[in-house]
């Protein structure tokens, strides 16, 4: 008796298995289907994707590369000059998100340093501003702010887009959050050796703090290589756009640009594929560091 | 000289030099706009000056078809996400740590990849997926189901079709994600006491599920508030453009970007925006209240 419930319940398991990953496997394939259609795209005439719209098609024989070559300026005419448009929004891109990423990672450790590690009056009424910016919703400051940066001459430039979210309040609330589980001790012990408040924070913190700035670094990336409504604000040039203000342009009703949009399109999401790949299992703790706590 | 330095490298002092950046930032980056912005809603701006005009924006607003229209379209979008985005990525989360799901790491990695595309690439995706013409992906379901093809865009139903698919597919995995980092506090002793008590999965789920991982739902709500209110770039790839036909992707930030940016109307889209300030603070303080999260509970 006993035996045969043990196999109906080793049965119910399986089932059971089979139906939970079964929903799992269903439900990545939903998600990797606008993105294979999108890449498959990418093989055939723009002109096609604007007349028939985007649909999966497993029709091998009609896809070319000539998308890619004209992306990488191999194809002559038009091709060179477009080219060179798309790469240098690439490395715009590139040089802002490293810039953002290695500013923003620093300021914030140092600010969350400073919350974390002493006791001080404003202390807690420091903390709680750090709340505070996070309850304005970014597109109502938005306005005041572009005024604000055309007044200061930064408009059309890379501080104009960095210096605004610099001290990004979630990158400082998770280092906080971070920090807090730390000993303190230490502290002590290195004031002792005669290393200053300074050289504490640099020389002993940081290096243990290596897991938070891998998965802020990640998180900050992201952001910064997909943000575009503050970059399109202060970007006037052409020649100062980034990838996603420039793809954008590319997305004109005649539709004559859809050979260099849909390429682009992918091969632009590459870099930030290979750092999520990379920096993966960081992502997850960073991201989740404000929703357990509460 | 050396007395400044001695201050400067003093414990009492350092603090104040680390949060120095923050403060600046604070006043500059913030304080400031936040208060310009507020006067700048009771002011007319244009290129000769600036005059004051009282509450008169405000009350053009209540009288403004198109601000009617975007506030209706947001709080729907936000009301709609929030019965989309929290139950079902809850679910997920509690099936991804059960017993009955093999592979995980593989499931996880994949869920998290539409959050990496920026709304540019995945509002194109989308927008060619959801077009008119027949081979579209979406019409090609339609011809599958023996219809006939649809202009999916162009009328409000099936067009949030398309821009609540967009939401989900982007976010469904981050917020499974969070879930999952909720559920993971969670100490699993419990369940094995519930076990003994002989308690059935779904009153594990509703009494010690579902209470525990309070703080993770409450997070999740407030982001998906604050994000639901202030979307504006997923209906600006959409329609391609900020307008759209018979304004049914209109949002308040749309809006605020129509009058503010298109047409350089600045204190009327400021009015706009304090507006938006108002809704979100409101809901989020109701949100706390009826959570019990001002309730000391140490």
């Amino acid at each position: 008796m006993a035996a045969e419930k043990q196999k109906t319940l080793a049965s119910n398991h399986k089932v059971g298995t089979v139906i939970g990953t079964g929903i799992f496997v269903i439900l990545c394939a939903f998600i990797a289907f606008p993105l294979l259609a999108g890449l498959m795209a990418s093989f055939r005439p723009g002109r096609e994707l604007v007349q028939n719209g985007l649909a999966i098609n497993f029709d091998f024989s009609t896809m070319t590369l000539d998308n890619y070559k004209y992306l990488f300026g191999l194809s002559g005419g038009t091709s060179k000059v477009d080219s060179a448009k798309y790469f240098m929004w690439y490395k715009n891109s590139l040089i802002l998100t490293i810039l953002t990423v290695v500013l923003t990672l620093l300021v914030c450790y140092f600010i969350a340093y400073g919350l974390t590690m002493y006791k001080f009056k404003l202390q807690g009424f420091l903390f709680f501003l750090v709340i505070a910016t996070m309850c304005v919703p970014f597109e109502i400051l938005m306005l005041p702010l572009y005024q604000e940066v055309t007044a200061l001459g930064i408009i059309n430039s890379r501080a104009g887009v960095i210096l605004p979210g610099l001290c990004g309040a979630s990158t400082i609330f998770f280092f906080r959050q971070y920090m807090q589980s730390l000993p303190k001790e230490l502290l002590d012990a290195a004031r002792i050796d005669g290393c200053t408040e300074y050289g504490i924070s640099v020389k002993i913190m940081m290096p243990i703090t290596k897991p938070a700035f891998a998965s802020m670094a990640i998180l900050c990336a992201m952001g910064s290589w997909n943000n575009m409504l503050w970059p399109m604000l202060v970007f006037r040039d052409t020649s100062k756009f980034t990838l996603q203000i420039g793809l954008n342009t590319l997305l004109t009703p005649y539709g004559n640009n859809y050979d260099l949009l849909i390429a682009g399109s992918m091969f632009g999401i590459i870099p930030i594929l290979i750092i999520y790949l990379i920096f993966q299992r960081y992502l997850i703790d960073g991201m989740t560091a404000g929703a357990v706590k509460g | 000289m050396n007395k400044f330095k001695k201050i400067f490298y003093s414990q009492k002092m350092a603090p104040y030099v680390f949060v120095l950046p923050f403060i600046l930032s604070l006043i500059i980056f913030w304080a400031y706009p936040l208060v310009s912005g507020i006067i700048m809603s009771f002011q007319d701006i244009s290129f000769g000056g600036r005059e004051f005009v009282g509450t008169a924006h405000y009350v053009k607003l209540a009288h403004d078809k198109f601000f009617t229209t975007a506030v209706l379209n947001s709080v729907e979008y936000m009301l709609l996400t929030l019965v989309l985005l929290i139950p079902i990525p809850l679910m997920l989360a509690v099936l991804m740590e059960s017993r009955l799901t093999k592979a995980k790491g593989v499931w996880k990695v994949i869920m998290y990849i539409p959050a990496l595309t920026s709304v540019v690439i995945s509002g194109m995706l989308f927008r060619m997926m959801f077009s008119e013409a027949a081979g579209s992906q979406m019409n090609q379901l339609m011809t599958w189901l023996g219809r006939t093809p649809i202009a999916w865009l162009k009328t409000k139903g099936t067009a949030w079709v398309a821009l609540l698919l967009l939401c989900m597919w982007r976010w469904t995995g981050v917020n499974m994600l969070y879930f999952l980092s909720g559920l993971k506090s969670i100490d699993t002793s419990i369940y094995e006491s519930a076990d003994i008590d002989g308690a059935n999965a779904v009153q594990k789920f509703w009494y010690l599920t579902l209470p525990l991982i309070k703080p993770t739902t409450i997070y999740v709500i407030t982001i998906s508030v604050y994000a639901g209110l202030s979307m504006f770039l997923e209906s600006f790839m959409l329609w391609n453009g900020n307008s759209s036909p018979k304004n049914i992707g209109l949002t308040i930030v749309g809006y605020l970007y129509k009058r503010g940016i298109e047409k350089n109307d600045l204190g009327y889209a400021c009015a706009v925006g304090m507006v938006l300030m108002i809704i979100a603070l409101a809901i989020n303080v109701i949100q706390l209240i009826a959570t019990g999260t001002f309730k000391k509970e140490d």
